[in-house]
C-alpha cells in the first residue's frame, strides 16, 4: 500500500552489528509468512536468511544452536514500544528498551512518539535512529506524530517525517480528536502511504477516568473509561479512512463493539487494521478490586498495576480479542510496552501513571491464550511475525531466503515465575509479578547475532 | 475484632457489625456519664490525617479517641507538608517513624488508605476515601436505625441522592444489606453508578449473604420510598450542574428532594437520615429535616459511640460492658 512515489522502508540496521552468521538445527520451524510449520534446519549468513530446509549447509564461521524439542520462529515485530528517550530516560531508555524486546523474543520494534521532545521533526527521527544503532539490542523503527508537539492543534511535517525514516503516524497516548484534523491527517499520509495510528479515546467521556466503567469501578468508586469512547472514536475514523482512502491503523483494541465497526468498515473496502496488546487479551478489570492467583501471585485492591489505558475491561472483551485475532479483525498483537518508574506507580491510583510494561512478558501472556484453546500456535506466532510486519510494511517478520536473519527460539512449555526485578527493562510495572508463565524465549538472534541466550 | 484496619463494610462479617453496634452501644452509655473520659487507649498516639477539608467527622473521631483518653494529632492538607508536594507514601512513612498507634484518614482520591494500610503497621481507620467508602459512617447509621427500629434485617432502607459520587451510599449499602436489610438507590440516571447493585450481590454471595435483590436501583423517587423503614437523603452538589450532570438545583428537588408529601409514602414511622451537611430545601425540605421523623442530630451523637467502639476494637479490646 506505501506510495510507488517513496522509498521502500529501509531495514533498520547497526554498523558492523547484525551482519553474523548461524545455522539453527532440529527445531520446529513456525513461519506463518511462508506457510512453513515443520522440523527443519534455517542457515543465516552474514546476517540475512540463507536457506531453510533439512541437512542445509552451515555458512563458513558460522555459531550452530541445537533447537530440538523448541520452537523456532521470525523474530516478533512489535508496532507498539515505548522506549521513553529521549526525555523520560528515568522509565526507559532506548538501550534498556531494546534490550528487553530482546529479552522477550522480539527483534523489531516500533518506537512510540510520546517523547519529549515529541517525534515531529527530523531531528528528534535522526537521535533515534542514531541512538539505536550504537546502543540497541533489537532493529528500532521510528512512529513520527501526527500533530506538531502531539498537541493536536496542526499537522506536522508528515513527509519530512517520511523521509527521514518513520514508519507510522501516531499521536499515541492522546486521541487526534478534532474530526477536521483527523480527516486531515489521513488525507495527507495518502502522500506517503504511511498508516495513520489512532489512540481512540474520546476525552469528554474520559475525564477523570481510572478505569473501565463498569461493576468493579462502581464498587471501587474510581471514575469509569466506558466502551463507548473508544467505539465512538473508530467509527467515526473508519468513515474518515473511507472518505480519504488512507491507512487507518487502530492502536490497542480493547472494546468488543469495536470489533464490529471495524469488520463493518473492511467489509465496505476501507483500509483498517487493528492490534490488541498482551494484557487485553488476558487480563481483565477484576484485577483492580483485588486478586489471589496463587501463593506466590496476589494484588490488592487498587494496586496501580492494574492501570492502563484503555483500561482493562471484561471477560467478553478479552475473549472477543482473541476471536478477532482468529478471524482476521484484529491484524497483530501489539505490546503498548509503557514502562514506568516506581514513583510513577507508588501512589494514589488516580494518581498513578497509565501503562504496563509487557516486552517481557508478552509471549507468555499469548502463549496462555494457547494453551487455554483461544488460538493456536500458528495463528499466535503470525500475530507476532508476519502480520504486524505486514501492516506497516517492513521488511521481516517471514524467513524467506533474503530476509533480514531475525529469529525467535522459545520453549512453549517452559514454566518461568515472574520476577520484574529481573526485567532488563526500567518499568518494573506489571500486574504478573509473582505470576507463573508458560512459554520462555530461549535465544533471540538479530541478524544472525543471538541477543539473548537462555538455553545454558 | 480481628482485623488492623476498617477500609470499609464490604469485607465485615454479620457477626463483626453487630460487635461493632453492641459496644458502640456501651460506648454510649459512657457518653451518657458525667465524667465521659474511660482508660483503654490511655498512652496510644491516634493521628488525624486529612487531606480533605472536614469539620464534624474530624472533630467526631477527636472526641472519640480523647473520651477513650488517647493522645490526638491532627494533620490537615493545608499549611502542612502535603502543601509542598510530600507524596503520601512519604506521610505515611513519617507516621510510622513517628509511632503513631493508630491514623484516622481521609483522602479526596478512593483507595488511598488502602495503599497507606499496606505501609504502615498502625491500624488505618478511613475516614472517607473519594467516591469509595465511608465505613464509620455506614457503622453510625447502623447504629441509628438499630437503636430507633431494633433491628436491621428485613427492613427497606431508601438511599436517595447523588450515590455515584457517594462514598457514604456505598459503605451504607453494604452495611444494611450485610445485616439483611434491602437497600434502594434512588438518583437522576446521571448520577446512579453503572453496575453497582451487582457488585454488591456478588460481594453479598460470597459472604454466604443469600438476601433475594439485597439491592434495586430506580431513578423514581415515588417508588424508592414505598414501604421505606428508613429514608436517607444525601447532599447534592452543586458542581454536579457545572459537570452537566443536573439541569438544575430547582429541578432536582422537585424531581427527588425529600418533603412531607413524599414522607407520607413511606412507612409508618420510617426514619429520615441525612449524613450532613444538608442543603435545606434541596435534596430535604426543613420541615422533614426537622420534623418528628428525623434522627439526623442523634445520627451526629451516635457517630462519636460508633468511632469509640471502632478503635476500642481495633486497639484489641473486647466486646461488652466491661468498659
Amino acid at each position: 500500500m506505501s506510495n510507488p512515489n517513496n522509498e521502500a522502508i529501509r531495514l533498520a540496521t547497526a554498523h558492523g552489528r547484525f551482519l553474523r552468521s548461524v545455522v539453527i538445527r532440529g527445531g520446529r520451524v513456525i513461519d506463518p509468512g511462508q506457510g512453513i510449520d515443520a522440523i527443519t534446519d534455517i542457515a543465516i549468513r552474514d546476517g540475512f536468511v540463507d536457506a531453510v530446509g533439512i541437512g542445509i549447509d552451515a555458512p563458513a564461521g558460522a555459531q550452530v544452536i541445537d533447537a530440538r524439542g523448541l520452537i523456532v520462529t521470525p523474530g516478533f515485530v512489535d508496532l507498539h514500544t515505548h522506549l521513553r528517550e529521549p526525555g523520560f530516560e528515568y522509565r526507559e531508555t532506548i538501550a534498556t528498551g531494546t534490550a528487553a524486546a530482546a529479552a522477550g523474543g522480539f527483534t523489531t520494534v516500533c518506537a512510540m512518539p510520546n517523547t519529549e521532545p515529541a517525534i515531529d521533526t527530523t531531528a528528534v527521527v535522526d537521535f533515534i535512529h542514531d541512538t539505536a544503532r550504537r546502543q540497541g539490542s533489537v532493529r528500532v523503527y521510528v512512529i513520527g506524530a501526527i500533530t506538531r508537539g502531539r498537541k493536536g492543534k496542526a499537522l506536522a511535517d508528515l513527509i519530512e517525517l517520511a523521509t527521514a525514516g518513520v514508519v507510522a503516524y501516531s499521536d499515541d497516548g492522546d486521541c487526534v480528536t478534532d474530526s477536521a484534523l483527523m480527516r486531515n491527517a489521513l488525507a495527507y499520509s495518502r502522500t506517503t502511504g504511511r498508516p495513520v495510528v489512532q489512540h481512540a479515546e474520546d476525552r469528554a467521556l474520559t475525564t477523570g477516568a481510572q478505569m473501565h466503567e463498569g461493576s468493579v469501578s462502581a464498587r471501587l468508586g474510581l471514575a469509569g473509561w466506558p466502551r463507548a469512547a473508544e467505539e465512538i472514536i473508530v467509527a467515526r475514523d473508519c468513515e474518515l479512512a473511507a472518505l480519504t482512502g488512507a491507512h487507518l491503523h487502530v492502536a490497542h483494541v480493547s472494546s468488543a463493539g469495536t470489533l464490529d465497526f471495524i469488520r463493518r468498515a473492511r467489509s465496505r473496502g476501507v483500509h483498517v487494521t487493528a492490534e490488541v496488546t498482551p494484557h487485553h487479551l488476558t487480563l481483565t478489570d477484576t484485577l483492580v478490586g483485588g486478586h489471589w492467583w496463587s501463593a506466590t501471585a496476589s494484588l490488592p485492591a487498587y494496586d496501580t498495576s492494574t492501570k492502563v489505558n484503555p483500561p482493562l475491561r471484561e471477560t467478553p472483551d478479552s475473549l472477543a480479542m482473541a476471536a478477532g485475532l482468529r478471524d482476521g479483525v484484529i491484524d497483530c498483537i501489539a505490546t503498548d510496552h509503557a514502562p514506568h518508574a516506581t514513583t510513577d506507580k507508588h501512589c494514589e491510583y488516580q494518581t498513578a501513571a497509565s501503562g504496563i510494561s509487557t516486552l517481557e512478558t508478552a509471549l507468555g501472556s499469548v502463549l496462555a491464550v494457547v494453551h487455554a484453546g483461544g488460538l493456536t500456535l500458528v495463528e499466535a506466532i503470525a500475530a507476532l511475525t508476519v502480520r504486524p510486519a505486514r501492516v506497516f510494511g517492513l521488511a521481516s517478520g517471514t524467513l524467506l531466503p533474503g530476509m533480514a536473519g531475525d529469529v525467535t527460539i522459545f520453549d512453549p512449555d517452559r514454566e518461568w515465575c515472574v520476577d520484574p526485578a529481573q526485567f532488563r527493562s526500567k518499568g518494573r510495572n506489571t500486574p504478573l509479578a509473582g505470576h507463573i508463565l508458560r512459554g520462555q524465549v530461549i535465544q533471540t538472534i538479530v541478524g544472525g547475532e543471538v541477543i539473548c541466550d537462555r538455553s545454558a | 475484632m480481628r482485623r488492623k484496619d476498617v477500609l470499609d463494610l464490604d469485607d465485615f462479617t454479620p457477626d463483626e457489625l453487630r460487635e461493632v453496634l453492641e459496644t458502640a452501644a456501651a460506648m454510649k452509655e459512657v457518653l451518657a456519664r458525667p465524667i465521659r473520659r474511660v482508660p483503654p487507649l490511655r498512652g496510644k498516639t491516634i493521628v488525624n490525617c486529612f487531606y480533605e477539608a472536614s469539620t464534624r467527622t474530624r472533630v467526631s473521631f477527636e472526641l472519640a479517641a480523647k473520651n477513650l483518653s488517647a493522645d490526638v494529632v491532627n494533620i490537615t492538607a493545608s499549611g502542612s507538608s502535603v502543601e509542598k508536594g510530600e507524596t503520601l507514601i512519604d506521610t505515611t512513612r513519617t507516621l510510622q517513624a513517628l509511632g503513631a498507634d493508630m491514623v484516622i484518614m481521609r483522602h479526596g482520591a478512593a483507595g488511598a488508605p488502602y495503599l497507606v494500610a499496606r505501609e504502615l503497621e498502625a491500624s488505618i481507620i478511613n475516614a472517607g476515601d473519594g467516591w469509595h467508602a465511608h465505613p464509620t459512617q455506614a457503622l453510625l447509621d447502623l447504629f441509628t436505625v438499630q437503636s430507633r427500629l431494633g433491628s436491621i434485617e428485613g427492613r427497606r432502607v431508601a438511599i436517595v441522592g447523588d450515590i455515584l459520587h457517594s462514598r457514604v451510599a456505598r459503605s451504607a449499602t453494604w452495611g444494611f444489606t450485610t445485616l439483611g436489610a434491602q437497600v434502594v438507590l434512588c438518583a437522576p440516571p446521571t448520577l446512579l453508578p453503572i453496575g453497582f447493585a451487582d457488585a454488591v450481590s456478588t460481594g453479598l454471595r460470597a459472604k454466604g449473604i443469600s438476601t433475594p435483590c439485597p439491592v434495586t436501583v430506580t431513578h423514581d423517587v415515588d417508588e424508592a420510598l414505598r414501604d421505606a423503614d428508613v429514608v436517607m437523603a444525601l447532599r447534592v452538589q452543586r458542581e454536579r450542574m457545572d459537570a452537566g450532570l443536573l439541569p438544575s438545583l430547582r429541578e432536582y428537588s422537585r424531581e427527588w428532594g425529600i418533603t412531607r408529601e413524599r414522607i407520607a409514602k413511606a412507612r409508618f414511622g420510617a426514619l429520615v437520615m441525612h449524613p450532613g451537611p444538608m442543603n435545606e430545601g434541596v435534596e430535604i425540605s426543613p420541615e422533614v429535616a426537622y420534623g418528628p421523623q428525623s434522627v439526623i442530630e442523634a445520627q451526629v451523637t451516635n457517630g462519636v459511640a460508633v468511632r469509640m467502639a471502632v478503635m476500642f476494637l481495633l486497639a484489641g479490646g473486647r466486646a461488652g460492658p466491661a468498659v
